[in-house]
């Protein structure tokens, strides 16, 4: 796609776009390659005008239609007597009792971002709140998971700061707390950051509102903000590789106005209180074209459009500018017939705008009218679900070797914790999160930094636990382990705070599908994922697909981020990751065998940066040590929690000592792979009753090696190793905004 | 003791501060829609914090000149209490009912953390349940919380005990002159601060040392 035809050329009096010929080239501008433009002649009969073939372009776009993934995502479980909605709708819904529901998602917004940082990153929070609050609820929580390049890259800071920037300003602005989140750096992604959102919400069980358009004759309503030039054929450079051009699609970023989203968010929850409505959908990749095809198409209706209508920010906007504008905070709504005039009061109310755009027909085609001539007549079935499906070629990840343990030096294991503690992927992230409102709304029981963010259900005693999580380094090592542990991982954060993981969303992040060896990529960790999904319980209810994230041909580390969410019974039982008091008994649950390949170990320490195997995750024993965790939780047996996961066991206990400048002695001495190993599935635990809490670990016949004890100022092993808490603070709070300040 | 609590277009702290009012008072605020023009009886008006009108052109600027506000500065002339809180602290000082002005903080980031405070005068109806010169910790989240007024105004503010409340000095997160946190007017029944009292006003949200401003106001106003 070439800088002319982000947006063709405003007609003239004398030629609509419509007129002008479609040649192969402008198929190619379209993304679309040859053999599915002789799929779109096909459906259609004849040959599509331009306005026909944009519509298809972005609905048939990989972003739209999932034409790669889609073979695999359905192999994933979706299923579970908590799940009330799984994936296909705007958001994933779960029960968590009393007639309360969870409705959640995490969506990609990474393309933007890398081109518009503030503008991207804002409009993907805004994008997803508006999922979730389309299904009827109401956001009480974000997430970001962040990656960006390595930090010696000259552009890093500032899609750093651009980013945070952008999530803090829409999500701040709209008053929905920013909880927790996770963030990387490697060079794998110089050339495209990842900028994933999830959003949670809380709605009533026979309150959701859905996408399916039903009543023929019946009203769709626009609502929200005006539509302007934005965002035209986001959703097609979405699904492309970036080039040294790339820049120039900076017209294709959307920008946000977090205002109107907070008066659209009011004013949707006051009209959803009334039954006025039949379908909701919010405009978002690909705006009001996919909005309408999708309602219309899950109804099984169809569906006519007036553009005339449509309330434009700017003039002389074409047809075709009007369906693919991807200009934010706008909803499309399908109305009981009549009810209009009370909805329009309401957004009227909240200074929205609001108009008839259309109506529901029983033609099962999408007609569109503007300026007194008929530009798109459509079958809607093909638009939605006649996209190809491509079964790609794909090979399998080469098993990597094991890291060899004779080069592992023993000789000092302090200076390898300072090390890790001030490296990039360990340091603080408070320069991040503090940016963030992560207060606002007067729930937030424990937020960022801890295993999981704890939002309370407002006026009960009932809490969600959230956790974002992947290793990109494990996924790319051996994809079908790293795909197993990112889910294990947030199984496991959701645990250690006494919470019941319930349901996962996820947000997939590969390169280009069309390499064979991507493509192994995306199959092998869709295939871990899928058997942790299976054997924790943890079904998938949303997500989102992101492909192509490639610059020059360099793809980035397989990155398939998973959104977990757990409930806790009572928020008073919940455990928190630090030290809190002196003398309580220390243990690790689990097995540390020291598996040092793919760790950051060997990232920092050895400074090995060849493909070394990762750990691998028993999922039996890893639902074993979870429930024994939440059990222990629960009972008031142990009352500080943390897993052990980047860094293994030393840099987990120097995080517990952190918070509250509460030091600990650990008996014995050990070899590095022991205290920086990242074997999987393990936990460390504290209370007050050393013999019980190793009887219940005898009693479920699992590994709970005792430490030592909590206190003083230092962090301690044996006689060799004496580190003062303060300054294993200072380096961990040091590395970001040192970084940050440097010019 | 009957409260209000002004809802502006983007409040979005008008919820948080309803509850800790209804746990203190036990009838549930007044929630007053910006267009109105008439203002029920109320012993406290409560300008929440948020972003009204989306801090377009200045923060508070717009919601200074909202229909409701006349009425607010009318009672607030005749002695009603307010408690402005963040942006509702904004916009006290953008209708003139406080001076000064809360600048883009220092560091040019948004903050949101726990700051210890100082209670600098204990005498007004939001502080009597505070030890004149205790320390508390209570949130501030904002972008724009950095007090600048004339040296003049400034001492007439602290000439007058009229700094409420204050930064510990080594805690100031927004460069404010005199570490001030919150200031109140001539009367001592206006009051505006930045920090945020309703986030703090239970142990399970990590503290309950905002929790006093609120049964305070009980106290004093009932």
């Amino acid at each position: 796609m070439t800088k002319d035809t982000t947006s063709p050329e405003t007609p003239t009096e004398n030629a609509h776009i419509n007129d002008t010929e479609i040649t192969p080239e402008i198929v190619a501008e379209h993304g679309l390659k040859p053999d599915e433009y002789e799929k779109v002649v096909a459906h259609m009969g004849r040959t599509p005008n331009m306005t026909e073939l944009g519509v298809f372009s972005v609905m048939w776009s990989e972003h739209c239609s999932y034409k790669s993934s889609r073979k695999w995502l359905k192999k994933l479980p979706v299923s579970g007597p908590q799940v009330i909605q799984g994936p296909g709708e705007n958001a994933g819904v779960i029960d968590i009792g009393d007639g309360d529901a969870a409705v959640f998602k995490m969506e990609s917004h990474n393309h933007p971002s890398f081109i518009e940082p503030y503008q991207g990153a804002a409009t993907g929070v805004g994008g997803i709140m508006r999922d979730v609050f389309t299904m009827g609820a109401r956001p009480v929580a974000n997430m970001n998971a962040l990656r960006f390049g390595d930090p010696s890259h000259p552009k890093t800071r500032h899609l750093v700061a651009g980013v945070v920037h952008g999530i803090g300003g829409y999500g701040n602005c709209i008053g929905v707390p920013t909880v927790g989140g996770e963030v990387n750096f490697d060079s794998c992604y110089n050339g495209n950051i990842l900028v994933n959102a999830m959003c949670v919400g809380l709605a009533r069980t026979d309150k959701i509102f859905y996408a399916a358009a039903t009543g023929i004759g019946a009203p769709v309503v626009y609502v929200g903000s005006k539509t302007g030039r934005d965002g035209i054929h986001g959703a097609t450079m979405a699904s492309a590789e970036f080039d040294d051009a790339s820049e120039e699609k900076r017209p294709t970023v959307q920008v946000g106005d977090p205002f109107t989203e907070k008066l659209l968010l009011e004013a949707c929850q006051e009209l959803m209180a009334s039954d006025a409505i039949i379908a909701i959908q919010d405009m978002g990749a690909a705006g009001l074209t996919s909005s309408s095809v999708e309602m219309a198409d899950k109804g099984g209706v169809g569906i006519v459009l007036d553009l005339d209508k449509v309330p434009c920010r700017e003039t002389h906007m074409t047809g075709y500018e009007m369906l693919l504008s991807e200009s934010q905070e706008r909803m499309l709504m399908v109305l009981k017939p009549g009810r209009e005039p009370e909805a329009e009061a309401i957004f009227l109310r909240w200074g929205l705008d609001f108009a008839v755009v259309g109506s529901l027909t029983d033609t099962g085609r999408m007609v569109v009218h503007h300026e007194g001539r008929m530009i798109a007549d459509m079958p809607l079935e093909p638009l939605a679900d006649g996209a190809p499906e491509y079964d790609r070629p794909y090979t399998p990840t080469p098993l990597a070797p094991q890291i060899d343990p004779s080069q592992v030096d023993d000789t000092n294991i302090t200076d390898a914790l300072k090390t890790l503690m001030g490296c990039s992927e360990i340091a603080s992230r408070r320069w991040i999160y503090e940016q963030y409102d992560s207060m606002v709304m007067g729930d937030t029981l424990a937020g960022p930094g801890g295993d999981a963010a704890l939002v309370r259900v407002h006026g009960t005693q009932k809490a969600l636990a959230v956790s974002t999580d992947v290793t990109p380094r494990y996924c790319l090592a051996q994809p079908i382990e790293g795909g197993k542990q990112a889910v294990a991982e947030a199984y496991r954060n959701i645990s250690a705070t006494g919470a019941t993981p319930l349901a996962i969303t996820n947000c997939l992040n590969f390169g280009n599908p069309e390499r064979p060896e991507i493509m192994g990529q995306f199959v092998e960790c869709l295939e871990g994922m899928g058997a942790a999904c299976e054997a924790l319980d943890f079904p998938v209810v949303s997500g989102n697909v992101s492909l192509y994230n490639e610059t020059n041909g360099q793809g980035i580390n397989p990155t398939p981020a998973i959104g977990g969410v757990g409930l806790i019974e009572d928020f008073e039982k919940a455990v928190g990751n630090a030290f809190i008091q002196a003398d309580k008994y220390i243990f690790v649950l689990g097995k540390t065998e020291g598996h040092l390949g793919s760790s950051l170990y060997q990232r920092f320490i050895l400074q090995d940066d060849a493909i070394y195997a990762p750990p691998s995750v028993d999922l039996e024993l890893e639902r074993k040590h979870g429930e024994f965790v939440r059990d222990l939780i629960n009972a008031g047996i142990v009352d500080v929690v943390h897993d052990v996961s980047d860094g293994g066991l030393l840099v987990a206990l120097a995080e517990m000592c952190l918070p509250h400048n509460v030091g600990c002695h650990i008996e014995d001495d050990n070899t590095a792979g022991f205290w920086f190993g990242e074997d999987q599935g393990r936990y460390v635990m504290v209370g007050a009753d050393a013999d019980k809490i190793l009887a219940q670990a005898n009693a479920s016949g699992l590994t709970l090696s005792y430490l030592g004890k909590t206190g003083g100022t230092e962090l301690t092993i044996a006689e060799r190793v004496h580190i003062s808490v303060k300054e294993l603070h200072d380096i961990h709070e040091n590395w970001l905004p040192d970084y940050m300040k440097t010019v | 003791m009957q409260a209000s609590v002004i809802v502006f277009p983007g409040s979005n702290c008008d919820r948080d501060v309803a509850v800790c009012l209804e746990a203190a008072t036990g009838k549930k605020p007044t929630m007053v829609w910006h267009g109105n023009s008439d203002l029920p009886d109320s012993d406290v008006i409560v300008l929440p914090g948020g972003f009204s009108y989306g801090d377009y052109l200045r923060c508070g600027s717009m919601a200074a000149n909202s229909p409701i506000m006349k009425e607010v500065v009318l009672k607030a002339q005749k002695g009603t209490a307010v408690l402005g809180i963040c942006n509702g602290f904004q916009v006290l000082t953008e209708c003139g009912l406080l001076p000064g002005v809360l600048m883009q903080n220092a560091a040019l980031n948004f903050v949101c953390r726990n700051t210890r405070l100082i209670v600098d005068n204990n005498t007004t109806p939001f502080t009597g349940l505070y030890q004149q010169g205790e320390e508390v910790v209570i949130p501030v989240a904002h972008n724009e919380g950095n007090y600048f007024a004339d040296d003049n105004t400034l001492d007439e503010l602290s000439g007058e005990g009229r700094i409420v409340l204050s930064y510990a000095p080594e805690d100031n997160p927004n460069g404010a002159c005199k570490n001030i946190a919150g200031i109140c007017d001539a009367s001592g029944r206006v009051l505006g601060m930045m920090p945020h009292p309703e986030r703090c006003a239970e142990t399970a949200l990590g503290g309950e040392d905002g929790k006093r401003m609120f049964t305070g106001l009980v106290e004093a106003l009932s």
